[in-house]
């Protein structure tokens, strides 16, 4: 089977036409996108950028003509693809999403690349043909029967595009395609990517709060106006240098506008040990050991960063400092300032007894919900304790305030957007006031203004004695935040993880 | 060659075989079987496969591990029909409700060959049968509509991650301090999170799907072609065969034990 030289992908661009268009989700007061004149032409590449909350991803979904029945939300003004409505021209866009679990639909690579196909009506062979096209084409070289399963997040995403690709698409649409990978996987997609744009006249629409990542594939940049319309819109050179500083307060990263980073104001005082590993092995299953022989040392008032390439157990060896995961061999001993009575241990602790000790914000921050409201949540851990009710209502009311989603107390957690939920993750362990912080990438897919009260808010929380835990690819949050790093080397048998200072 | 021949997995006996003709093949030896309870159907049956296994394509070493349950199975079924099966002619021992007389012998033993009579082919039927092959089967084959066989396929693989998420919650809700409480209450609670997040997980599934054109109305083609030939054809008919070489025997010897009679 050899790949063809100069796979077809030759398909006339579509263009976008907006009028008037506005979109509003059912049971909510405010519309998502409204009075939106647009014209894209056929072939234009376009980044589409706005504050979030702007209505980027509505737009683009409905494009894609996957925003749902009339049911499902209310509609004004037209927006046509090709001169036609976005559900009748389904299959001449193409969307590839955020999350690349959730994208992946059959068990093998070669089927999952043929599903949409099969969907169009196309021809068996020329399933086949197109199938290998664009499997090269986005340089994923695998066997067409690969389980779909063993591939890493940046694979994920360029079998999506190779599935989208093959229905031969005369729009191209990616929502913040690069939100949810590391910084190799940005690189692969982004590479993917330039690949195709260099053999396809479709017309191409990315949302990403990244600027620098898609900067030079583009042609065009569009800025949408969270009160509605557009609030700019022309060539990269003209606009970003124009509205960098807005679109930076709004969020977004422009590459070339300085920022004032927040900062630390006092350095650690390396005595106080809170925690520390003694001939640790780590495991997320018995048997599957990633890492051994890691000793390190949580200190109060100090920052430790744990980094490494994928799957090399960075998640697992902060879930087994934070008392979550057993060790698979060796210990992790808390001092007698932290563990306050209970076990050395911090497997042995109970569940309550964590909340004052080590406080875990997850990865996925739809994990750790438990309540209906947002209140209800930020209460959780302050009730656990037993704490008078007035203790905890004033806690909740300054958390909420702090991390500014006072207006959204009543809602349900799992409806917040992308940033609310990270600060509400974080605010439901600060409640409880923990001494040991442990973050699992607290700043993925978060915007830029989200990144900054972030790192802002644990600057904050490291000078006032807490110790940090965070595991993070972002080298941005590494140099603003952290006294040493903790190197994971990724395979047992390649050079000793080790511990730097910085 | 095709490319469907790469996306096809394995070649050998079995394996080769549409997922339809095995599901077939398998429903139509069980559907014989339990019409009766007598041991001469069932050892007729079970002495024909035993034999035929040997064309199966398939290890002994794998047969064995994967037919496991159903050898522990067996027996089980046939102790429990043998303490409390039906009591008829001589009784040999006697302890409360436990009778073990002539007619519950018979019964366990006819139970207990029952049992692997019709697990046995049904394990080897299916062990062997992958769920895209099966789902391309239903859909070409047997023509059922592609949303209700591709949705449950693609909603099969989320299956897979259900564990995954149930050991996140268990350590979400240790974290957040809630791990302590009785333990219906823990779990349920963790049940229900596992709810929402399968529902919501699914919907973005969903989504991607009709990105793809999943649901319009074109109609659609298949990647892979379900075959449906003399192979299949050749199952059917073993299994047909098996199933009325066992009536016949079991007719012609007077043992025939019809359920319903």
């Amino acid at each position: 089977m050899t790949p063809p030289a100069a796979p077809d992908l030759r398909v006339a661009g579509a263009s976008i036409d907006a009028s008037g268009w506005g979109w509003r989700h059912a049971g909510r007061r405010a519309w998502a996108v409204r009075d939106l004149d647009l014209r894209i032409d056929p072939g234009e590449r376009v980044l589409l950028l706005g504050a979030s909350g702007a209505g980027k991803s509505t737009l683009v979904h409905a494009l894609a003509g996957v925003i749902g029945a009339a049911e499902e939300g209310e509609e004004q003004g037209r927006l046509l693809v090709n001169g036609s409505s976005p559900a009748a021209a389904r299959g001449q866009v193409g969307l590839v999403m955020q999350d690349p679990d959730s994208q992946v639909i059959l068990a093998r690579v070669g089927d999952d690349v043929a599903f949409g196909c099969e969907n169009l009506g196309v021809p068996r062979e020329e399933i086949w043909r197109r199938v290998r096209d664009s499997l090269a084409m986005v340089g994923l070289d695998l066997p067409l029967g690969h389980p779909t399963s063993a591939l890493s997040g940046g694979q994920k995403q360029r079998l999506a595009l190779a599935g989208v690709l093959a229905m031969r698409p005369g729009l191209l649409l990616l929502d913040e395609p690069t939100a949810n990978l590391d910084p190799a996987g940005v690189l692969e997609v982004r590479e993917s990517v330039a690949r195709v744009l260099e053999h396809t006249e479709a017309t191409f629409v990315v949302i990403e709060h990244r600027v620098g990542v898609w900067q030079h594939l583009i042609n065009r940049v569009i800025v949408l106006d969270p009160a509605g319309g557009v609030l700019a819109d022309g060539r990269p050179g003209d606009v970003l240098p124009a509205e960098g500083d807005r679109l930076s307060a709004s969020g977004v990263w422009v590459p070339g506008i300085a920022h004032d980073l927040p900062a630390r104001r006092r350095a650690p005082q390396a005595s106080d040990r809170l925690l520390g590993t003694q001939a640790l092995a780590i495991a997320r299953t018995r048997d599957a050991v990633v890492a051994r022989d890691i000793e390190l040392e949580v200190v109060e008032g100090a920052a430790l960063a744990i980094t490494g390439p994928n799957g090399a157990g960075k998640s697992t060896l902060a879930l087994t400092l934070a008392g979550l995961l057993k060790p698979a061999a060796g210990r992790v001993l808390a001092d007698p300032r932290l563990s306050g009575g209970a076990p050395a241990e911090p497997i042995r602790w109970k569940s309550r007894q964590l909340l004052t000790r080590i406080g875990t914000v997850f990865q996925d921050p739809e994990h750790q919900f438990v309540a209906g409201t947002v209140r209800a949540e930020l209460s959780v851990g302050p009730l656990a304790l037993g704490l008078p009710e007035p203790v905890i209502s004033a806690r909740v009311d300054t958390l909420l305030q702090r991390l500014r989603i006072d207006h959204l107390a009543e809602a349900n957690p799992f409806t917040l957007s992308g940033g609310e939920k990270r600060r509400l993750s974080v605010g439901t362990v600060l409640a409880t006031r923990p001494g040991v912080l442990v973050l699992d990438e607290p700043t993925f897919g978060q915007d830029f203004r989200t990144w900054r009260e972030i790192v802002a808010l644990l600057a904050e929380l490291i000078d006032a004695g807490t110790a940090v835990v965070a595991v993070s690819h972002d080298a941005e949050f590494v140099a603003a935040l952290a006294d040493s790093e903790y190197r994971l080397a990724g395979s047992l048998d390649a050079r000793p993880d080790r511990l730097v200072t910085l | 060659m095709t490319a469907t021949a790469t996306a096809t997995p394995g070649n050998r006996g079995i394996l080769r075989v549409n997922p339809v003709a095995k599901l077939a093949a398998a429903l139509l030896l069980a559907g014989v079987l339990v019409l009766t309870i007598d041991w001469v159907s069932a050892a007729v049956a079970l002495a024909c496969e035993l034999v035929l296994f040997f064309w199966a394509g398939m290890s002994f070493r794998i047969f064995v591990l994967r037919t496991l349950p159903v050898w522990l199975a067996a027996p089980a079924a046939g102790l429990t029909t043998l303490l409390y099966g039906q009591a008829a002619g001589a009784e040999y021992w006697q302890f409360g409700l436990i009778h073990i007389t002539d007619g519950s012998v018979e019964l366990a033993v006819a139970t207990l060959l029952r049992v692997l009579a019709i697990g046995l082919p049904a394990v080897v039927l299916f062990v062997t049968v992958d769920p895209t092959d099966l789902a391309d089967g239903l859909g070409q084959v047997v023509r059922l509509p592609a949303r209700f066989v591709l949705g449950g396929l693609a909603a099969l693989r989320l299956v897979g991650l259900l564990m995954e998420d149930w050991r996140a919650l268990e350590r979400a809700r240790r974290a957040r301090g809630i791990a302590d409480r009785g333990v219906i209450r823990r779990l349920s609670g963790q049940a229900f999170a596992l709810l929402v997040l399968s529902i919501r997980r699914g919907s973005k599934l969903a989504t991607a799907m009709e990105a793809r054109g999943f649901g319009g109305t074109t109609t659609r083609t298949w990647a892979r072609p379900s075959d449906f030939g003399r192979r299949e054809v050749a199952l059917i008919g073993l299994g047909l065969f098996v199933g009325a070489l066992a009536v016949a025997v079991s007719v012609a010897t007077g043992s025939w034990n019809f359920v319903l009679g």
